[in-house]
């Protein structure tokens, strides 16, 4: 008889049992997380629904759920539906339970319209009228819902011109403005009398006001123009609503899309979602800042972590006597390591803001205060935050890496005449770069999902300004920023619209994710291409 | 280290009826018999691991420009011998050294004596390959640009001419710039004798060179000891004592740190002087 069960096959097994286990949850995770995230964008069929007592909704079907069902008698009438209906501003939720059992109809009309807007949220409901410079376009006529969809794209270039001129011009009139005040406040300090400086100073105020008006009237004209064409919209119950057309940001007709369409449709969107700003608290429109922020932090970290840790990794492993001290310093950074991060963040908040940082506002930014400039939360402090995080992590896989490079190797660069620095920095820092490439990799994964250092180091909710823009020095280390993994948590826990804002987490969690994955493929990569620059194996 | 205690172990074992403990007087003919033109000389040399003795009281004159090997059983102190003459056992935290070498006159252990001077013109090869993990080109091209030449047209120059001296440039003309750990084990251990001769060293220690090596590589090595001999003063350590009798004009016998016996290949492997030899190049023993 065969033997089926070998001596040392349990242990195969109970191993490829936890292995597949351990698969299984990341891969449902991230199945729950991608189905969830990205099947919201996709733009479901739009019903109109009658109730039982009358009411009627416009709305999508977002998930359907068993109420009465402790029987185990699947029917109709232990269902009930969950409908997004928008129009926040009639019905105060956008969101709705009804139980199946009340619906009386469910049609799905082609001309029903789904408005995204810039405020209160989506509108569901029928075109009415267009009033176009004074003439009035009625919805049934042909081609109307074609006439809206251009007059709201020629409003939304009006609006980006606003934006432009809002971000841009006046934002370079105000940071102007700001630094002239600064130079004024700065020689009052000094109680330095030096009245044709002075007036020089104010001489630029005056033209920067100057250049403000001009823009002032600039951006008046373009908001009536936002505002002089509208539209009339019916709900489902037939209430009337008139909205201007600088409000909206898209129309489309779900029913009336086929599959191609609705997918160009879906990818359209899904680029909106991650190159645009955030609207309505956040609960609509993009992330590009908190992607933008997220990536520039860890890049921070990171140029920060690895000199840091691969030199300390260095002189434990190649300088320092190893010895009791050493021993000890080692199994400190080991237990670094498991430091919860938040006190890291305290910590970072007592040493970075308030001690460097007042320091630095007390020294170089004097006449801002007491406004603190570095010494409040921002992109620096946080990056520098996450580096003493995550430098035990480098420390230990450099230390690892150097250690395995061969002794012979070594002896075989003293042996030629080479000191131990040109040993070191020539053979065995080379030898050992594949093993700070995975530090990196390790830090870098735990960096870009730290959360809670991060929320009192410079994360906000919304960030007026991006860390690098045009003005000088262009990266503005001091600014406060957005994070994705404070989104989410700002999203799920934080927002007056809990419903609206789910979608947004599982795709802000998703593309936090794929954040990760990208760092740590490019960093495998560098890798890779490295360890067969510099492998070590003998033939 | 590794060395160290290997020693250690062998001293343990080394039943002393069977082997043979020199006499004082035994050492001190062996050092009557001057070699012609030394360029090595080594006086009373002893070596401690700790407090293991690992070379005892060795005293010998290396001439120059001949192929000198050492033979012996593991562990007899070949290897630490050769590693003092570039200093290499300063590396062992717990070695101490007495006696004396000079290379050309000049005692090694001065203390105006720079250790990386000293290595640049004591060149090593080691038991096991070890290319550094770079270019073919690099690796011959590392001496040089350690010692501040980052000419490309003298590197260029350099590593042909070592490359060809080595016998390998016919076999890797074509990929200088391919990494050096794709070369088989032969080529790999002649890529070290050409790195190691690039900086013109005056003696040139081989380490049981092809210890690793298939019998097609040894034979393309020793053929290169031949060549090399000519223009460099070798010292091989091996535990082929065909390799000893092919390759080496002189030849030392050692046992447990001491030199049983130095004197040319030719009289050691047909003649020797003493029967301990005698019976370990006969394979009687060892």
């Amino acid at each position: 008889m065969p033997r089926l069960w070998k001596p040392g096959d349990a242990y195969v097994w109970i191993s490829g049992l936890a292995l597949m286990v351990t698969l299984v949850m990341i891969g449902g995770l991230l199945f729950l997380i991608a189905t969830k995230g990205l099947g919201s964008m996709w733009p479901v069929d739009i019903g109109h629904y009658t109730l039982k007592d009358g009411s009627t909704y416009l709305g999508q079907l977002q998930s359907r759920e068993l109420v009465r069902g402790t029987s185990g008698v699947k029917s109709d009438s232990d269902f009930r539906v969950k409908l997004k209906i928008g129009n926040r501003d009639l019905y105060g939720l956008d969101f709705r339970w009804i139980d199946e059992t009340d619906i009386a109809s469910i049609d799905y009309p082609p001309e029903a319209v789904i408005l995204e807007r810039r405020e209160w949220g989506n509108y569901h409901g029928y075109l009415k009228e267009i009033r176009k410079n004074g003439t009035v376009i009625p919805g049934t006529a042909p081609g109307a819902f074609g006439v809206l969809e251009d007059l709201i794209h020629d409003a939304n270039k009006i609006y980006d011109e606003i934006l432009k001129i809002e971000k841009g011009e006046i934002g370079d009139i105000n940071y102007g403005i700001e630094k002239q005040r600064l130079k004024l406040r700065g020689l009052s300090m000094r109680s330095e009398s030096n009245p044709a400086k002075e007036s020089e100073i104010r001489l630029k105020i005056e033209e920067y006001e100057a250049r403000y008006k001009i823009s002032e009237a600039e951006l008046g004209k373009l908001y009536t123009e936002l505002t002089r064409n509208e539209v009339v919209m019916l709900s489902a119950a037939g209430d009337e609503k008139v909205m201007p057309l600088g409000k909206i940001v898209l129309a489309f007709r779900p029913n009336d899309m086929g599959f191609a369409q609705k997918a160009g449709f879906y990818v359209e969107r899904f680029w909106g979602f991650i190159s645009d700003d955030p609207r309505e608290a956040n609960t609509e429109g993009g992330i590009f800042p908190a992607i933008f922020g997220t990536v520039l932090m860890v890049l921070l970290m990171s140029i920060v972590v690895m000199p840091f840790g691969v030199i300390a990794a260095l002189y434990l492993r190649e300088y320092a006597k190893q010895g009791l001290m050493v021993r000890i310093v080692r199994i400190c950074v080991n237990n670094l390591a498991g430091v919860p991060s938040i006190v890291f963040g305290v910590f970072g908040v007592g040493f970075f803001l308030y001690g460097i940082g007042g320091i630095i506002d007390s020294v170089f930014f004097k006449e801002a205060l007491p406004n603190p400039t570095f010494g409040t939360g921002g992109i620096l402090w946080a990056s520098l935050t996450l580096a003493l995080l995550t430098v035990p992590v480098v420390i230990v896989a450099t230390e690892e890496g150097l250690a395995s490079v061969p002794r012979n190797i070594r002896e075989g660069s003293l042996a030629l005449g080479a000191t131990k620095f040109e040993t070191t920095w020539k053979v065995v820092i080379p030898s050992a770069l594949p093993a700070m490439l995975t530090g990196l990799i390790l830090a870098i994964a735990r960096a870009t999902g730290e959360v809670a250092p991060l929320m009192i180091t410079g994360v906000v909710k919304l960030a007026p300004d991006l860390p690098i823009d045009g003005h000088f020095p262009f990266l503005h280390l001091e600014r406060k920023f957005m994070h994705l993994g404070f989104h989410i948590y700002d999203l799920g826990f934080q927002s007056p619209n809990a419903e609206a804002a789910k979608p947004m987490v599982f795709m802000t969690a998703f593309l936090l994710i794929l954040i990760v994955i990208i760092l740590n493929i490019t960093a495998i990569i560098i890798r890779n291409r490295l360890r067969k620059k510099y492998a070590t194996s003998a033939v | 280290m590794i060395s160290g205690e290997a020693m250690q172990k062998q001293e343990f074992k080394a039943p002393p009826a069977n082997g043979i403990s020199p006499a004082p007087e035994t050492r001190r003919s062996e050092k009557a018999k001057t070699v012609p033109d030394p360029l090595v000389e080594v006086e009373n040399l002893s070596l401690f691991y700790g407090t293991k003795q690992a070379l005892r009281n060795i005293s010998m004159n290396i001439p120059r420009k001949k192929a000198t090997a050492f033979i012996g059983p593991s562990g007899c102190g070949k290897s630490t011998l050769l590693r003092c003459f570039n200093r290499l056992n300063d590396l062992v935290d717990s070695c101490r050294i007495e006696g004396n070498i000079s290379i050309n006159r000049k005692s090694i252990f001065d203390p105006d004596v720079d250790i990386t001077d000293l290595r640049k013109s004591v060149g090593m090869v080691f038991q096991k390959s070890n290319p550094f993990p770079k270019s073919i080109y690099e690796n011959v091209a590392y001496g040089a640009r350690i010692s501040g030449i980052n000419k490309k047209s003298v590197l260029d120059d350099l590593v042909e001419k070592n490359l060809k001296r080595a016998a390998l440039w016919d076999e890797v003309r074509d990929r200088l710039n391919d990494s050096a750990m794709g070369l088989s084990g032969g080529q790999q251990q002649r890529l070290c004798i050409a790195r190691a001769i690039a900086v013109e060293p005056d003696v040139l220690l081989m380490d049981e060179p092809c210890s690793a090596l298939d019998p097609i590589a040894t034979a393309k090595i020793e053929d290169l000891i031949t060549e090399l001999k000519e223009k460099f003063t070798i010292v091989i350590v091996t535990h082929n004592m065909q390799q000893a009798s092919r390759v080496s004009d002189y030849t030392a016998f050692m046992y447990i740190g001491d030199i049983v016996e130095f004197d040319a290949t030719e009289k050691i492997f047909l003649n020797p002087a003493k029967k301990h030899t005698e019976d370990y190049v006969s394979g009687k023993f060892g």
